[in-house]
Order: structure tokens, then C-alpha cells, then sequence
């Protein structure tokens, strides 16, 4: 086998060289009954190039953003990904490199978390990032729990609109640990949640959980409800699944936010069908201890020279065990590579233009469609690069039709709130096209019109 | 003598913030091609950054791929040598598996693609789930959870919510003081109280202790197998037996697994649940930390319990197979994280089991205890077996206590071994071995790698007796020293410091 450096002469040789007799004997601790007496049901093994063919036919059955404008986001995002990402998180000292552990031969690894930490402090506006979580939603889940750490107290207040297998995953993480929730409403005018509806926030809630720009694509009024929470002596908790939504809005922790989370795959990470992302979570100094996940800090050797090393580790699973912060252990590094290139390329001016871009595509998009007949947007709320449109028919027949001409028009809100029949969530980014957009507009119209074509 | 490595000259670099310079620009988006409306117009000022992003860089092209290049060489990898790194299986991550997670019909698609257009991604998870029931030897496979702590916590949610539905979950968890961190921190987080069993001398679970603690508060046992020590359980069907009629469940952690693939399987053993580690045993790539996957395989009664969504097949109305996400699924435990897991490393994990098929598997896991035994029978006379009379599998595993004499310790051995060109060894874990040294070359590597690291561990040993504060001192050809960890500890500083 190729991946197998000793051929079998070799390993005959090996096995006389220490004096046994065979392979089995290296088995014997196995009781004789438990040994499998053939081989495992598998296909046989592939050539590579069988391989290839082989994946390359499962791939060929799915649909992707080239072949067909798609107007899909909810959580994953197709932004465009600059082609040295690859190149550098390929490099074999990256890519197969392990933990951190040993900072003498880890100096990359360890330079690289120290800039990405930076920047997503840089973004959210707090004092102190992680080295990465698995993803937004369990980065929500995380959040959740260190809020009833710190504050000691035992409910949540979600708001209605978070995304819903976030909402799905902070269940079953606090299903056992005795928190209990309420769920805060959202305007069904503006789809964002008004400050009013905080207004009996208990003394016994940990934190208020908001996510912003919310699941309906609606930018939040964050100091408001950060006052709001405060007030009751709970957490805020910002939650960002559209990462790019940061190079323009107004970094959460400008706004009185206590915890940030969200995804970075936004940031050179491809959709790749819901994973592997990069979550991502920053605090406030105060709470640098409770942080769940690992950490990388600035450290000087004998002679006085600077590295970096990961540390606070008393917090995590290896030392602390049962008590730990966070049951984590390996997370999305190479993710939060890419993300940190990602960054690095497009740095400063960059990513505001392309969130400018979002924006100003999205808006475009939006005024089109609102200005058909039979199409409206559904909230009020100002927007980032996703927004709610009420269809004159269900939803789920206007994608049909959409998909007859190639058209993958968004996700049907019905799937999660089982009322909101009519109600299409469109996504634009700076990879739509015009000419989509224009498109995708045209085939509505035609759609409400009930053209046949 | 050190003979596979020599000191070379590698590049200084700092951090990106010291490289930017206003005006460089390193990307190029396309033109805006819609009209443009005013910013302000469109959403509220006070909602908008009013930062500039003062604090992200300016960097060109050449310099960002200059400055990640210069910190990649300063890493130790794979692909430039053996990790012995007991527990972790550092095996090759081969190319084709990065090659096809990179084909666009898996890398470009949307998760909420509607299922008939995804088909290709729902066969691969299918095909997955049912190659990994095979090799583990159980009923279901959910791919969801996104590393082994992860699985394990999902695992022991599953076990939970059966004991649940037979009418009592239990309180607590039996876990050996043997078990990785992960094991206990996980057992948390599902409520239960954790208590440590003690292993005896083998380091295997103590049958008779077990049978004493054992009653109808335990909810599940925790074990490892092979254990933290290498060990096969051998008592296994007898351990699974006593939870069983005291009405537990039992929980693996798989990540060992390399010991066992086409050998045995867990399922045969009595195991209810157990995960498995994909970027250890299935070869998927650590990158520094992570991503990887933990995949949770359970027995036929625990499936209903699995996280949604599941992939089941149904007859379209044309009389075609088709496969669809169901997500209705009342007994599940629920989501453990949005979508459907770390797609893209499930990807390379099948790719990979394709690649080796059932032979490939099976000589795969004999390599890999072959070359741990290797080891084994040419490093004893140096260092103390931790378990004398062991009988390894894939790792194996020592203590400092010769070296001690010498005021050498572990921490020393592992600190040189980096001057000798390899990554350490696992130190110190599992924590009932004393200045443990464990060591796991994995199939993937060669005799002639194998007798330079023996050879290394031998000379590091005779330093150890001739020259102490050498190994002490170690290591002595790296970029830097050992950091004060303490002191970076005391007053952290955890990212660089603000633009003024």
C-alpha cells in the first residue's frame, strides 16, 4: 500500500529482528474470538485515478453557485476567495502540522493564532479572542455557558430571530446543565427585537443572546439592547454568523456587547456544505479566564527573545478536566489560517469594499424586487447583504419555477417558521452579478404574472 | 550523534501589523456593477463603523504570501518527519484527500441547497456512515459532531437520553483515571457527576474494584481501548457485561482505533457508543489544530437518539432511490452543530478509506503495531516499560525513572529529542504513568526513520548518564529556547498591541 513505507519483506525483517515469530503474536492481547477471520466489507481498494472518477461523479451530482445564480446565505456565504489562500494553507508545515504543544518547533502556528486573535479583536471590538471554536453555532452554545459561569445565574433570554439551528444547538448544550430560557420577540414590523420587549428582563438571566445582523438579514440597535441587558445585570451576547457584516457595521463591542461569537467563514472559507468552518469568540479583559478554547500569548525565552505559546491553559480539558471552561480540545486551526490570509489580503480597505459591495448589491436587489408587483419586503429593518421578501405565492412554488431557469432563489422561510408560507430569505453578495440579480428579478415578475415559460 | 537534523538558516519575521503601509493593497475585487446609493442612505449611521478598520493591515500580495511562508518554516510537520506523538496518530495526510475536497461540486456547495440538488454530498454521507458502521462493527453513524470531544459529548447525550427513555438517565459516569481530559469535561456538560476508577497495574480496568462501584446510579462506564497506555482491554466483553446488567451503557473513546481497524471491532466487544478521531485513525489532516471530525457509531436501540438530521432513502414518485435529510426525529438529542458537520473532512476521510479498502486498512493497522513494537523491544534497555510485561498495540509507552537518577526528566528527554530533528513524544499523559513517554510512530512511517529516532532516543539516554545539563539545557538549535510559560501566564498579553 503506498501510504505504507515498510513493504512486507521489510516488516518479515522487522519481525525477525526482535525475534517473533509473526504479525499474529503482536495481536495476542485480542482475544482469539474478537480477531475478525476476514476482511472488512468494503469495496475494494481504488487507483487514484478511480478515485477521482469516483468523487468527481458524487460531486457532479450537486448543484453549486457556477452553474446556477444562487441567492442563498443563512449562516453560509459565498464570498469570492483569493487564490493564494490555498496556496499558503497548503504548504505542508500548515497543513500537517499538529497542536501547538512544543512552541520551539510551533512558531508558525502560534505567530499565525496571535495575528488571527488580533484581528478578530480588531472587528468585534473586544479585548481578548480565542484561538477559534468549531463554528457560530457552537460558539452561541459556548458563550451561553460561560455567561452562567460568570454571572452565576441560571436563564437565557434568546431572541426569536437567531438563527434556528444555532437556537437548535444552544438547546442541546444547556439541556442538562439546569439553564433554563426565554425566548424574546422581534417586531413583526421591523423583524429586528425592540428594547421594550427587555424591559421585564429578570433578575435571573446570565445573558441576552442577539444575533445581529439577525436571521431575517436586520441590523440590530446593539447599544440599546447591551443598556437593556445591563440593566438586569445580564450579558450581552452578539452573535455574527455573516462575519463580513463587520467591515461595516459598528464593531459590538463599540455598542456594550460582553461576548461576541459568530463565523469566520465568511473570511477565504469555502461553503463546502455547512463545513468545516471556523467560530469564532471574544470577550472583554475581565473575563479572559473563563474564555472557553485555546489561547495563544506573547512569551520570552532565556535569552530574552520573543515567541508565543498557548497559554492559560489551567482553563482547558487537559488540566482542569471536569471543571474545565470548555470540553474543546482540537478546533478549526487551519480554518483560522484561512481566515487570518484572508484578512491579511484584503486587510484594511478591502474588506470595507467588499462589505460596501454587499450592500450595495443587496439594496439593489432589494428595491427591484420590492418594486414588482406582488413582491414586498417583508421587514423594515435596515439591512446588510440579507433581507425577507413576501412572495404573492408560497414560496416553495416560486423556487420551483426559479429553478426551472437556474435559479437557486433563496431559502423558503417555512422551514423554520412553519407561518411564513410566502416568505423567501435572498442573500446577495459581491458575487452576485448584475445580470443575476436582473435576472432573478425578471423571473419573478414573470413568475406573479404567471407567464408560462 | 545527531544524524537527522542539522541547524539552517530560517527568516525572521514579524507580525503582518509591522508590514503594513497605507496604500498597499493586496486583492482586487471586481467593479461595483449596480448603481451605487450613499451608504448612509441605505442603513442608519449610527449603525455604521466609524473606525476606518484602522486596526487590520495593508499588505501587498507577495509580502502576505512572503510573510506566511517565512512562519510556516519555523513548524515542525509530517511531511518533514516522524511525530511520535502517542495517542494522536500522526500518519501521512495524503493529497488525493485534499484533491477532492477541493473538486467544486463539494467545496462551492451551499448546505441549504434543496436535497435533490445535493444528492452527491448526501451519498457521501451515506456511504461514509455505512463504511465507518462496518469498520466500528455498528448499527448507525452520525457524522455531526465536529471533533473526538464533541462525540464524546454527543455520545454520552445519547446514552443519556436511552436511559432516559427507559425511565431513569442516571447520575453519574464511571471514567478511568487513565482517560484523556476531554473524557471528564464532556461527562460534565451532560450533568452527570464524574467519578475515577482507579486501573491496576496493567493500567486496564480493575474488574473486581469495578463490580464494587457499579450500581443503578451509574449511567454509563468511559473507557479507552486500546487504553491510554496501548494496551488492549482484555477483559472488555466482561467490563461491558457487568455495566450492562447493572444497566449501563458503554461509552469508547475510539481514539486508538489505529490498533484496531480490520482487526476487531467495538461492536463485537459489547461497546454501545464509541467516537472516532477522523484526523487521527482516517488520516485528515491536524493543520495546526484542527479541523477534525468525531463521528459517534452506536447500536441499533441508541439510533433514535442520534443528532438530526439523518440521511434515509426514499422511492421518488418516478419509482427512483433518493436520498433526504429527515429531521424529524422525536427521540434525537438534538442538533450538536448547525448544518451537518466538518463536511469538508468527511470528505477526505472517505476518500481515504476508499483509497486503502478493506487490505489496505489491515495492513495498515499491522504496520502501525509492528513499528510500535519495534520500538518497544529497541528502546527498553534505555528506558523503563511503564507496563514491563505489556503487551503493546500502537504505542507504547515509558517512564523517566532511569533518567530521573540523573536529574533528567521527561520534559528533558522531550525538550532534546527536537535537537535530534523530531517532534517529542506525548509526555506526561496518561497521568497515572509518572513522567509518562508515549510513543505511536503510526504505519506511516519507515524502518529507516523508525531506527533514527531509536538511535536518537538511545544517544538522548547516554546524555541523560554522560551530560545532564546538556538534556537539560535542550533544546539548543531551535529559534528560540523554552518560553517562561509562567510568566506569560501571570500577565498575558494575547494579541498585538492597537495601532495608536
Amino acid at each position: 500500500m503506498r501510504y505504507i513505507p515498510n513493504s512486507a519483506h521489510e516488516r518479515e525483517l522487522m519481525l525477525r529482528d526482535m525475534g517473533v515469530e509473526s504479525i499474529d503474536y503482536l495481536f495476542r492481547g485480542i482475544p482469539a474470538h474478537l480477531q475478525l477471520k476476514g476482511p472488512l466489507k468494503l469495496t475494494p481498494a481504488l487507483s487514484e485515478s478511480e478515485t477521482l472518477d469516483y468523487f468527481h461523479s458524487l460531486a457532479a451530482r450537486n448543484v453549486i453557485h457556477a452553474q446556477e445564480a444562487s441567492f442563498l446565505g443563512a449562516g453560509a456565504y459565498d464570498h469570492f476567495i483569493p487564490t493564494v489562500i490555498d496556496t499558503l494553507i497548503s504548504r505542508a508545515e500548515f497543513l500537517t502540522s499538529y497542536t501547538p504543544y512544543q512552541p520551539e518547533i510551533s512558531q508558525g502556528t502560534l505567530q499565525a493564532i496571535f495575528e488571527y486573535q488580533t484581528m478578530i479583536c480588531e472587528l468585534t471590538g473586544m479585548d481578548v479572542s480565542n484561538a477559534s471554536l468549531y463554528d457560530g453555532s457552537t460558539a452561541t452554545a459556548e458563550a451561553v455557558l460561560m455567561a452562567v459561569r460568570v454571572t452565576g445565574r441560571s436563564k437565557i433570554a434568546l431572541a426569536a430571530n437567531l438563527h434556528p439551528e444555532y437556537r437548535e444547538v444552544v438547546d442541546t448544550y444547556i439541556h442538562h446543565a439546569g439553564i433554563t430560557e426565554q425566548t424574546i420577540p422581534s417586531d413583526p414590523v421591523t423583524g429586528t427585537l425592540k428594547p421594550e420587549a427587555l424591559a421585564d428582563l429578570g433578575n435571573d438571566v446570565a445573558a441576552l443572546v442577539i444575533q445581529s445582523p439577525n436571521f431575517f438579514g436586520g441590523i440590530e440597535s446593539l447599544q440599546a439592547l447591551a443598556d437593556a441587558a445591563h440593566e438586569a445585570g445580564a450579558l450581552l451576547v452578539v452573535v455574527v454568523p455573516e462575519a463580513m457584516s463587520l467591515g461595516i457595521l459598528k464593531a459590538p463591542g463599540q455598542c456594550g456587547a460582553d461576548i461576541v461569537c459568530g463565523e469566520a467563514q465568511s473570511f477565504g472559507i469555502p461553503t463546502s456544505f455547512g463545513g468545516a468552518y471556523c467560530g469564532f469568540f471574544a470577550v472583554r479583559e475581565k473575563y479572559q479566564r473563563q474564555i472557553p478554547g485555546r489561547l495563544v500569548g506573547q512569551a520570552f525565552d532565556g535569552e530574552g527573545r520573543k515567541g508565543y505559546v498557548l497559554t492559560l491553559a489551567t482553563r482547558e480539558q487537559h488540566i482542569r478536566r471536569e471543571k474545565a471552561t470548555s470540553n474543546i480540545c482540537t478546533n478549526q486551526g487551519l480554518y483560522a489560517l484561512m481566515a487570518t490570509v484572508y484578512l491579511s489580503l484584503l486587510g484594511r480597505k478591502g474588506l470595507q469594499e467588499v462589505a460596501e459591495q454587499n450592500v450595495q448589491k443587496a439594496h439593489y436587489a432589494a428595491k427591484q424586487i420590492a418594486a414588482l408587483g406582488g413582491y414586498k419586503l417583508r421587514f423594515t429593518a435596515p439591512f446588510f447583504n440579507e433581507f425577507v421578501v413576501t412572495c404573492p405565492k408560497p414560496a416553495r412554488e416560486i423556487l420551483d419555477r426559479l429553478a426551472r431557469q437556474k435559479i437557486i432563489g433563496g431559502l423558503p422561510l417555512a422551514r423554520f417558521f412553519p407561518r411564513m408560507e410566502n416568505e423567501l430569505l435572498v442573500c446577495v453578495t459581491e458575487t452576485t452579478t448584475r445580470q443575476e440579480v436582473d435576472s432573478f428579478t425578471d423571473t419573478l415578475k414573470r413568475i406573479s404574472e404567471d407567464t408560462e415559460f | 550523534m545527531i544524524k537527522k537534523a542539522t541547524t539552517h538558516i530560517s527568516q525572521n519575521e514579524g507580525l503582518i501589523f509591522e508590514r503594513s503601509r497605507e496604500g498597499k493593497t493586496g486583492y482586487r475585487i471586481s467593479a461595483l456593477d449596480v448603481p451605487a446609493t450613499k451608504t448612509e442612505e441605505l442603513i442608519d449611521p449610527s449603525l455604521l463603523r466609524d473606525d476606518d478598520l484602522a486596526g487590520l493591515p495593508e499588505v501587498s500580495e507577495p509580502e502576505v504570501v512572503r510573510h506566511f511562508t517565512r512562519l510556516s518554516t519555523w513548524n515542525y510537520a509530517i511531511d518533514l518527519g516522524m511525530y511520535p506523538l502517542g495517542s494522536c496518530t500522526m500518519k501521512y495526510n495524503p493529497r488525493l484527500n485534499e484533491r477532492v475536497a477541493r473538486i467544486p461540486g463539494f467545496a462551492a456547495s451551499h448546505p441549504y441547497l434543496p436535497d435533490e440538488f445535493a444528492q452527491g454530498n448526501l451519498e457521501l454521507l451515506r456511504e461514509l456512515e455505512d463504511n465507518l458502521a462496518e469498520i466500528t462493527g455498528m448499527a448507525a453513524v452520525s457524522l455531526q459532531p465536529a471533533a473526538g470531544a464533541q462525540g464524546e459529548m454527543a455520545g454520552l447525550m445519547v446514552i443519556r437520553a436511552c436511559l432516559g427513555a427507559r425511565g431513569n438517565p442516571r447520575k453519574r459516569v464511571l471514567i478511568p483515571d487513565s482517560a484523556h481530559g476531554t473524557n471528564p469535561a464532556s461527562a460534565a456538560i451532560c450533568g452527570y457527576a464524574v467519578q475515577t476508577i482507579k486501573s491496576n497495574a496493567q493500567g486496564a480496568i480493575d474488574i473486581e474494584n469495578l463490580r464494587q462501584v457499579v450500581d443503578e446510579d451509574v449511567a454509563a462506564l468511559m473507557l479507552t481501548n486500546p487504553s491510554t497506555l496501548g494496551l488492549f482491554e482484555e477483559n472488555i466483553e466482561e467490563v461491558c457485561r457487568i455495566i450492562h446488567d447493572a444497566g449501563g451503557l458503554v461509552y469508547m473513546d475510539g481514539a486508538n482505533m489505529n490498533a484496531l481497524v480490520g482487526v476487531t471491532r467495538p461492536g463485537d466487544m459489547g461497546v454501545d457508543v464509541l467516537h472516532l478521531n477522523l484526523h487521527k485513525t482516517f488520516s485528515t489532516p491536524h493543520g495546526g489544530g484542527g479541523p477534525g471530525a468525531g463521528p459517534i457509531a452506536v447500536v441499533k436501540e441508541l439510533e433514535p437518539f442520534l443528532p438530526f438530521p439523518r440521511v434515509v432513502e426514499k422511492t421518488d414518485d418516478k419509482g427512483e432511490r433518493r436520498l433526504e435529510l429527515d429531521y424529524n426525529r422525536p427521540q434525537s438529542i438534538g442538533r450538536v452543530r448547525a448544518f451537518f458537520g466538518n463536511y469538508s473532512v468527511l470528505v477526505r476521510a472517505l476518500c481515504y478509506i476508499k483509497t486503502l479498502g478493506p487490505d489496505g486498512l489491515r495492513e495498515a493497522t499491522e504496520a502501525a503495531v509492528l513499528n510500535a513494537n519495534y520500538i518497544a523491544h529497541h528502546l527498553k534497555s534505555d528506558y523503563d516499560l511503564a507496563i514491563p510485561d505489556g503487551k503493546p498495540m500502537h504505542e507504547v509507552i515509558f517512564n523517566d525513572k532511569r533518567q530521573s537518577r540523573h536529574g533528567v526528566h521527561t520534559l528533558d528527554v522531550a525538550k532534546r529529542l527536537i535537537d535530534y530533528g523530531f517532534h517529542p513524544m506525548t509526555m506526561y499523559f496518561p497521568l497515572v504513568v509518572n513522567g509518562a513517554i508515549m510513543i505511536e510512530p503510526t504505519e506511516s512511517e519507515g524502518r529507516e526513520e523508525i531506527d533514527l529516532f531509536i538511535d536518537a532516543m538511545k544517544s538522548i539516554a547516554q546524555e541523560a548518564r554522560e551530560n545532564p545539563e546538556l538534556v537539560k539545557g535542550a533544546p539548543h538549535n531551535t529559534r528560540i529556547g523554552r518560553l517562561d510559560e509562567a510568566a506569560a501566564a501571570r500577565k498575558p498579553v494575547l494579541r498585538a498591541k492597537a495601532a495608536s
